[in-house]
């Protein structure tokens, strides 16, 4: 992925592609940005403010991230960056980008179910990541991280995570 | 004064404090049963959940220590108390008795009470706690739908799982009517609109956990409600051991980072 170059970051043209850039730790096929954890970047007089957002209350990787983002500006020439945190407007997987569920889904991950407004969310079925197969179930309700579950495919025998729907 | 607050915003760190410490005090608890729960998943289960709570506690413990006066770090707030100064309901404080039925009891319990709480807190007029609310509200429907899921699969499954399920139960119940009691609330921020007033969680609580065990066949226990006390800092004498455990690194080494 081309993002900015020192340059542009530094006539401020391009913060966002930097902050954009930056892969979530735990499920690093998705930049921060597909994720939708990225609410916003501002360049302001004193530098750069960074906002993400978690995608649970006791997600571990925000520390992480909040690093790799710094980490993201000072190779494209910036130190003036501080990252805040916001809570509200919560998180929801709604805010996983086409881009995102698409990458989810080559990983092997199952994407959460695709948002339809105005009706409650229901999971009848996941298709295999795998072989493509709509004959799943589910294994187990938590994973190997806050945001998954676990859930296995009675065709090709495989088992595969699922980005819960939040 | 022993209220480590004052001014004007002491009523509403008091009160921030209290959830905080509710969930911090289940999510060590309940990280107890990494890698001694039945199944693998419930490892995996519980663990996640007692992350979610430690979550939700940080969020609390972060906003209660910015309102004191001087302001404490939430490891200050964490580490750095006595058994005395927490304020957490007794419910969540108790041990397991080694028995998975007692986690679910008080899992469904506790559950059932934080989505009534939360999903009326997401409207404080105080945004900060809003904004907490409305983020927790999500993770508290997750626990409760797994805590039922075990309940109904345990009261309705074997004949000694029944018992045990009721037993669990019998045991958790005195333990609720603390939930309920409003003493603790400064009435300035219930006409605020700032904080939930607890006493009116008790009926949209009960029927729902009424609902859960007359699908699950078991009964909803009559029982003498236990002494309480936990929102005044009076304590089972669970808690010293389970602060000791969670305090000893950060006490020993202090300020030490990794």
């Amino acid at each position: 992925m081309v993002t900015g170059s020192t340059s542009e970051v530094s006539t401020g043209l391009d913060a966002w592609a930097v902050a954009a850039s930056v892969l979530d730790p735990e499920v690093p096929v998705l930049t921060i940005e597909d994720l939708g954890i990225l609410r916003d970047v501002a360049e302001g007089p004193d530098g750069v403010t960074v906002t993400i957002t978690p995608t649970y209350s006791g997600c571990p990787a925000m520390d992480a991230i909040r690093d790799d983002i710094l980490s993201a500006f000072r190779h494209a020439g910036r130190d003036d960056v501080r990252v805040e945190f916001v809570l509200a407007p919560a998180w929801t997987t709604d805010w996983i980008s086409e881009e995102g569920r698409r990458k989810l889904e080559e990983f092997g991950i199952a994407p959460p179910a695709r948002p339809v407004p105005g009706r409650v969310s229901l999971t009848l079925s996941l298709r295999c990541p795998q072989c493509g197969s709509p004959d799943t179930r589910e294994l187990s309700r938590f994973g190997s991280t806050a945001c998954k579950s676990l859930w296995v495919c009675n065709a090709c025998a495989e088992p595969f995570d699922h980005f819960k729907t939040l | 004064m022993s209220t480590p607050a004052r001014g004007p915003s002491a009523p509403l760190a008091a009160y921030v404090l209290a959830l905080a410490d509710d969930a911090l005090v289940a999510a060590q608890r309940t990280g107890e049963w990494i890698a001694a729960a039945p199944q693998i998943e419930e490892d995996v289960a519980l663990g996640n959940i007692a992350l979610d709570q430690l979550g939700q506690a940080r969020n609390l413990l972060t906003y209660a220590g910015s309102l004191q006066d001087p302001p404490r770090t939430e490891d200050d707030l964490a580490y750095l108390r006595g058994p005395e100064d927490f304020r957490n309901v007794q419910l969540v404080e108790r041990p397991w008795a080694d028995d998975f039925g007692v986690a679910m009891a008080r899992l469904l319990v506790l559950s059932t009470y934080l989505v009534e709480l939360y999903a009326r807190l997401a409207h404080s007029a105080d945004e900060t706690l809003a904004a907490v609310a409305a983020k927790a509200v999500k993770e508290v429907d997750y626990h409760r739908d797994h805590a039922t899921m075990w309940v109904l699969r345990l009261g309705d499954g074997t004949e000694e799982s029944h018992r045990r399920m009721q037993a669990a139960l019998d045991a958790e119940w005195p333990f609720t009517e603390e939930l309920f009691d409003d003493a603790y609330v400064d009435p300035t921020l219930l006409s605020g609109g700032v904080a939930v007033n607890p006493a009116v969680l008790r009926d949209p609580v009960s029927a729902r956990l009424a609902e859960v065990l007359a699908s699950a066949t078991l009964r909803v226990p009559q029982v003498t409600a236990a002494p309480g006390g936990g929102r005044e800092g009076r304590h089972t004498e669970h808690l010293a051991p389970l602060l000791e455990e969670m305090q000893a690194l950060a006490r020993a080494h202090p300020g030490a980072t990794w």
